[in-house]
């Protein structure tokens, strides 16, 4: 069938306001429910690290929220480690700030494989009873054997006891690397020191580990993993380090963050 | 037209089977079946968006213009796999993140505008209904099968659940890390098309 150029300009026209019409309405609508997914999803990840959550468990949003109510999320500047009040830590996106070149540079010499660090970070300030903070929950990222790495330390508030680990993304190979999402390699690391000497000290190392007691400064190796388990020493090294959290961590020290 | 809803509806199942005999729709093939979950997700959206689209499209055939039909099918698919990823996004998040990209690259995959511009532009909306429901589920027939074994194989698991106790978990299997790996996805299709070619010879291309 012939269409005259007119007519195909309108149908053109119709088809495209018709189906924008559609997905605005359907972007515009779901939107909030996203928000909240993705928050919600987030808060999952720091309750694993806080070891409250396993990960590949449901929990319900109930629980997410209870467990929150004792969490504070905020946002920190890298370099100096200030609390930044002006960014709402529910809306701060931590990998696209690393992509754009106004919110991030270049990253410092480093061994975790990172290119570009944001100028920001959020951080989690895990309160007890009393109200004050009995753990930090620190976002940690790095490359491993096949890609990057994206996990959370949890840091008791001495600054020096790690009191969990997860990794919630990661390429790493099934059963050999791919074990850093393990319970059971996941609970070697309570207990374990960072630093001796103003030095971040904590290294995964090759084979079995001994007991906290004997030599905390170890953790166990992943075997038939050497690249995923120096990616894991090099990214704690380097966000526990001065260009990575160091200033914050600092800051929390002399207690000028409570 | 001699085509029947049934014909329609089970050909591409074996008789013409979008990605073993037209070899269509490879690349999500290969992502999304390292799991059954993730797989059987990205089937479902693949069913939706090409039954959707090969009816809508075929309501419109008579009034697509044909010098920008092609470009009318495109917008019609995007706009539906727009929409089953927002959905996704807002019901199934945990999902949606693990099929991330691949369920945008649906609007690339060819199976959808194949059918919409080799079977909707002709045949009323019953039968295209029809025809996009077969390919959808000749599709995703690859897809299960191809992911049964990459999960199995790969992780012990089937749908998530411990099927082969692993080394690591104090169980006996060692798990095939080739086979969450793009390549193996390849030997699966592969071997799928080979028995099916076995079964069905008439697939079989001439040679020479």
């Amino acid at each position: 069938m012939r269409h005259s150029t007119i007519y195909t300009i309108l149908f053109a026209t119709l088809v495209c306001v018709v189906c924008g019409v559609m997905v605005s309405g359907a972007a515009v609508s779901l939107k909030e429910k996203q928000q909240f997914n993705a928050e919600l999803d987030k808060r999952k990840r720091v309750l694993e690290a806080v070891g409250i959550a396993q990960p590949g468990e449901e929990l319900t949003v109930e629980e997410v929220e209870q467990a929150f109510e004792r969490i504070e999320a905020v946002v920190i500047d890298r370099k100096t480690g200030e609390l930044v009040p002006s960014i709402d830590p529910a809306t701060f996106d931590a990998r696209k700030e690393r992509v754009d070149p106004a919110a991030s540079e270049p990253a410092p010499q480093n061994q975790a494989g990172l290119t570009r660090v944001a100028d920001h970070a959020e951080v989690y300030l895990v309160r007890n009873d009393a109200g004050e903070v009995e753990m930090l929950v620190l976002p940690i990222e790095g490359v491993g054997l096949w890609g990057m790495m994206y996990g959370f330390l949890a840091l008791d508030s001495d600054l020096q006891t790690v009191r969990g680990i997860t990794y919630y993304e990661h390429k790493e190979t099934p059963g050999l690397g791919g074990e850093v999402d393990n319970p059971r390699w996941k609970s070697f690391w309570p207990g374990r020191k960072i630093f001796q000497e103003g030095e971040v000290a904590l290294s995964v190392i090759k084979g079995p580990a001994p007991p906290p007691e004997e030599n905390p400064y170890v953790v166990d190796g992943l075997s038939g993993a050497t690249f995923t388990a120096r990616g894991v020493t090099y990214m704690i090294r380097f966000w526990l380090g001065e260009n990575g959290l160091g200033p914050f961590l600092e800051r929390f020290r002399a207690r000028e963050i409570t | 037209m001699a085509v029947k809803k049934t014909e329609a509806a089970l050909d591409p199942l074996f008789q013409n089977n979008p990605i073993a005999l037209q070899v269509l729709g490879i690349c999500s093939a290969l992502a999304v079946t390292t799991k059954l979950q993730t797989a059987f997700v990205m089937c479902l959206a693949v069913v939706a968006v090409l039954t959707v689209s090969n009816v809508t499209i075929s309501l419109l055939r008579d009034n697509i213009p044909n010098s920008i039909r092609i470009i009318v099918q495109l917008v019609v698919i995007a706009s539906l796999v727009i929409m089953v990823d927002q959905i996704l996004k807002a019901y199934l998040f945990e999902i949606s993140k693990q099929l991330s990209v691949f369920v945008g690259l649906i609007i690339t995959n060819c199976i959808i505008m194949g059918r919409a511009e080799a079977f909707a532009m002709q045949n009323g909306p019953v039968l295209s209904f029809f025809d996009g429901l077969g390919n959808g589920l000749g599709y995703s027939a690859i897809l299960m099968v191809t992911a049964f074994f990459r999960e199995l194989f790969g992780s012990g698991t089937l749908f998530g659940v411990t099927v082969l106790q692993l080394e690591t978990e104090g169980g006996w299997y060692e798990p095939n890390g080739l086979m969450l790996l793009s390549p193996a996805a390849f030997f699966i299709i592969a071997l799928l098309i080979w028995l099916l070619r076995i079964w069905k010879p008439e697939q079989v291309e001439p040679e020479g």
